[in-house]
Parts: C-alpha cells; structure tokens; sequence
C-alpha cells in the first residue's frame, strides 16, 4: 500500500477495509468513542464528516499547486473549518435535537486527524477524481467502523437497534456500554476482530 | 553431604501455584459455610454459576490465545468463588455467568493469563457487572422479604448507617448474622480463614495488617470529628466487606506488590481508599474500587521500594 500515486479505485477500496480510518489508522477515535452510543447519532456523524470530508478534498486537490509547504496546515483547517461551520449550522437548523445531542463534536470534526490526514496524504498531491473518490471510500470506512460499534453498544446498551426494539423485554440493559469505559472495551475487541481476520487472511495467502 | 545450588532456598513444593490455590480455596471453606448457612440455596446456586463459568471462559479463552488449557492450576476456581461471595445473593444468573467471564477473559487472559494482569482478576469483573446492572447489584438487590430468610428483610448494614444512621449491633456484624454480600457476612469466618491463610504464608500479613492499622486510625479521626458519629471503629472493621477483601482479595500475590514495605504502603493506601469511599462518597462500601485502585499503583510501589541487599546498594552502572 505504500505507491507512489494510487489510482482512484484503489484510494476509494483502500479506504473501506485495508486503510480503514478507524480500525487500522486508529484516527478520529473521538468521534468513534463518543457518539457511537446509538445508531442515529452515528449516521449523522458519520454524515456530517463525510461531507466535510468530500468538500474538503475537492477543495484542496483543486488548490494544491497554490499551497505553500510552511501553510499548507493552516489552509486544510481554514477549509475543514468553513464546511464544518455549514454542516453544524445545518443540523442546527433541520435536525435540532440530533443537534444538541452530538453537541461539542460536531463542531470538533474541524480537528478530526481523519480529515487532516487525508488533505495531506492524497488531496494536497492527486488530482480532484482520485481526491474524491479517497474521500469517499474513507468516510465509508469512516462510516462502517461507527455504525458496527454503534451496534454492539446499542444493542447490548438498551436492548434496541436504530431505535427498534430487537431484544426481549426481559433484556438486562448493559448501562457500562452507554458509559465511556464500553467505548472502549467494544472499540478494543473490534480491532482485535479486524486484527485477526487479516491475520487470518495473510496466513491463507502465504 | 553439602547440597550446593542456586537460590531459592527452598525444600518443600508448598510454593507452586496449584499449591497455594489449594490453600486459598481451603482458607475460603468458612465463608463459603457461612453464606450457605446464612443464605441457603442462593449462595449455592451463586458459587455454582460463578466457579462453572470461570472454569469455563478459562478454558474459552486459553483455547483461543492456543495455550493449552490451565485448569489446574485452580486459579479460575478462586476467581470464581470469590466473584460468587462478592456477590448479593439476589444477583441473576447472567450477573454470574458475565461476571466470570469478563474477570477471566478482561482481567486475566488478556494480560497474558495467571501472574500477568494487573488487576485482580475477581474485582475486574465484579466492577463491570456492578457499574453494568446498577439495579441487580445496588442496594435494593440485598432487601427481599418474601424468600422466608429472616436477615434479607434488612437493609446491608453500611447502606443502612449511610442512609437512616441505623447501626446493627457489633456482635451480629462479627458472628454474620446480618445481610451483605454472600462471603462478606460473618468477619468471623472471614478471620479464620484469613488467619490460616497468613499462617501458611500464602497470604502476606503486612497487607491485612497495613489495611486494618489504616482503617482504624481514619474510622478512629471520622469518629472523633463526628462525620459518622455512630459508627465506631469496630462497626468499620467488622461491617462490610472489609475482613473479606483484606484477607482474601487484597492478598492476591500477582496483585500486590513484593517487597515488605511496599507491602505496608499497599495495605495502608488501601485502607485509606476504601475509608474516603465509605466515608465521602455514593457507595456504601469501597473495597472493590480501593483494590482496583490499588492494584494500580503496584508496579510504582515495587520500583521504589526494591530493598538494599546485603553488603549494601548496587553500585549504579556508568553510562558511557
């Protein structure tokens, strides 16, 4: 994985699974952690970064000749922080209550290292095609890493999924996966899953 | 007829690890007794759930990492009765059963299995279950009056000093005639077989010793300055699950630290978390969270208190 200059199927594949931003890169763990208590909460989350995401990729893949080595950083979270600004306004405006549950981390996406990272490794240097379709293949990564802790915590939490009730009434609810320290143990036991299916992998292809 | 060999010094195979599971397991028949003559068939049915699925998750997981399966050693076996006797004897099965497994699985195995973790094992999983199912294991899960026992009519007597400033007599907190958690009930039995324990040397007695020193002079302070006036010192001893946790949790030689002072730091520090948890904070009881607490600073306390060999220090190596 380490090409010079991937092509944009291999930046948009790479993303879900092999590079994912989550499980693999260990990048935007806040995010992961923190609102990964519900589905809902998730899928907005995981919307809003796409979106920032994807703009700013354009964004900066269209200006990559302009950007000065020593300001490159400063010009991602000027970008970052513009269409982090429309998306915290939007959810302000159409989806209130979704808006004062994510409270401080949607406007925290501004210093979410996914995105950083993706400005520099790839949109600073592809072309807008290849800085597009990388953006997009890592806020599904992006996105599949919060929905699956999102599962587990819910479902085990309070016994329901996207807002369904799946388990039996007589389901104890799990309140230490609605709590901080089952973020953790859930994020830990799935990259130690991820872990082994590609160890799993490498062993049959050797 | 001299026998000359490198140290340690010592002829018997009391030492091993089955060994000194076996003489905790044997120093634990009191409070195993007591909770079945105090709670009956619920403590029973409680050690059964806990001591199956420990050996169980055990084996589990020991598959899983390709170790073959250590189950004789015993050491799931103590985990697991004492997650049982730490245990209101309301818990459900499942309590038990994620408990067991949380405490092998989390606790013990990950680290890289018996003399590896960090924590003790037992509390591991007693604090994911408690903090977990806050109603199957708060206070109102020791109360039920329709079972036909006469003592879980009552409140546990810390829950009841905390909340009414009721206290329970000092004889039915020593004998264990009172409500709590399975093993924590009688001091007494706690006692025998923590004695036991110290004299076989299995369990250090610098660490009950630095937790009773410690728990008496705060329970004597808060006393005097009257923040629990009717709770006397001895309330604090006996009550609770003080006698248990010093002699049969905090003792866990993986858990505690190796030098003889660190041993005294150990208990005292632990004696002085579970007061400021008794004393100032939501819980009745804090053996549990001042043991995990405790076990944190081990590895801290062993590096400061390496003792001097003989012949004095170690002359420190130049760096060039």
């Amino acid at each position: 994985m380490s090409k010079e200059n991937p092509t944009a199927l291999e930046r948009f594949i790479w993303g879900i699974i092999p590079e994912n931003p989550i499980f693999r890169q260990v990048l935007g763990t806040c995010p992961a952690l923190a609102v990964s208590t519900d589905i809902k909460a998730a899928l907005t989350m995981t919307c809003a970064t796409a979106f920032v995401l994807i703009c700013a990729n354009t964004i900066i893949s269209l200006i990559r000749h302009l950007l000065k080595p020593h300001l490159r950083i400063v010009v991602f979270v000027l970008t970052i922080a513009s269409f982090v600004t429309i998306v915290d306004y939007l959810l302000a405006a159409f989806y209130y209550s979704m808006s004062l549950q994510l409270g401080p981390y949607v406007p925290l996406i501004i210093v979410n290292c996914i995105i950083i990272c993706r400005c520099e490794v790839c949109a600073s240097k592809q072309s807008v095609g290849v800085a597009i379709s990388d953006a997009i293949g890592q806020s599904l990564g992006f996105g599949l890493a919060l929905v699956s802790m999102a599962s587990f915590r819910e479902i085990l939490g309070s016994g329901t999924w996207c807002g369904f009730r799946i388990m039996p009434d007589s389901w104890p609810n799990w309140v230490l996966m609605l709590l901080p320290p089952g973020a953790f143990f859930v994020f830990g036991f799935l990259i130690g899953a991820v872990n082994w299916f590609t160890s799993l992998k490498k062993n049959k292809s050797s | 007829m001299i026998h000359v060999s490198p140290s340690p010094h010592y002829p018997g195979k009391s030492r091993t690890s089955s060994m000194m599971m076996r003489d905790v397991l044997i120093a634990l028949i009191p409070c195993v007794l007591m909770a079945v003559y105090v709670f009956r068939s619920h403590a029973v049915f409680q050690i059964a759930v806990c001591v199956a699925s420990c050996l169980a998750s055990e084996a589990i997981f020991s598959l899983m990492r390709g170790k073959k399966i250590p189950l004789r050693d015993g050491s799931a076996a103590v985990t697991g009765v004492i997650l049982a006797l730490s245990l209101p004897w309301s818990a459900p099965w499942y309590v038990g059963v994620i408990g067991s497994f949380v405490a092998i699985g989390i606790g013990k195995i990950i680290y890289g299995g018996l003399g590896q973790n960090v924590f003790n094992p037992a509390m591991v999983g007693r604090a994911f279950v408690m903090i977990n199912f806050p109603v199957a294991l708060g206070a109102s899960a020791y109360v039920s009056s329709g079972t036909g026992i006469h003592i879980i009519t009552q409140a546990t007597p810390l829950t009841a000093a905390k909340l009414t400033a009721q206290v329970s007599g000092l004889w039915p907190l020593f004998l264990g005639t009172c409500n709590g958690s399975l093993g924590e009930v009688s001091a007494l039995a706690c006692l025998i077989g923590g004695l036991y324990l110290c004299f076989r040397r299995t369990a250090s007695w610098e660490i009950p010793a630095g937790i009773f020193l410690s728990v008496i002079i705060l329970g004597g302070v808060a006393n005097m300055v009257s923040i629990h006036k009717q709770i006397t010192v001895l309330h604090h001893l006996f009550s609770g699950a003080l006698f248990f946790g010093a002699f049969f949790i905090a003792t866990d030689p993986v858990t505690s630290p190796l030098t003889p002072l660190g041993k005294w730091i150990f208990g005292i520090g632990l004696g002085f978390f579970i007061m400021m948890i008794r004393l100032f904070s939501g819980y009745p009881e804090g053996v549990m969270f001042a043991v995990l607490l405790m076990n944190g600073c081990v590895p801290i306390i062993n590096r400061y208190t390496i003792p001097v060999p003989v012949g004095g220090p170690v002359p420190e190596k130049k760096v060039s």
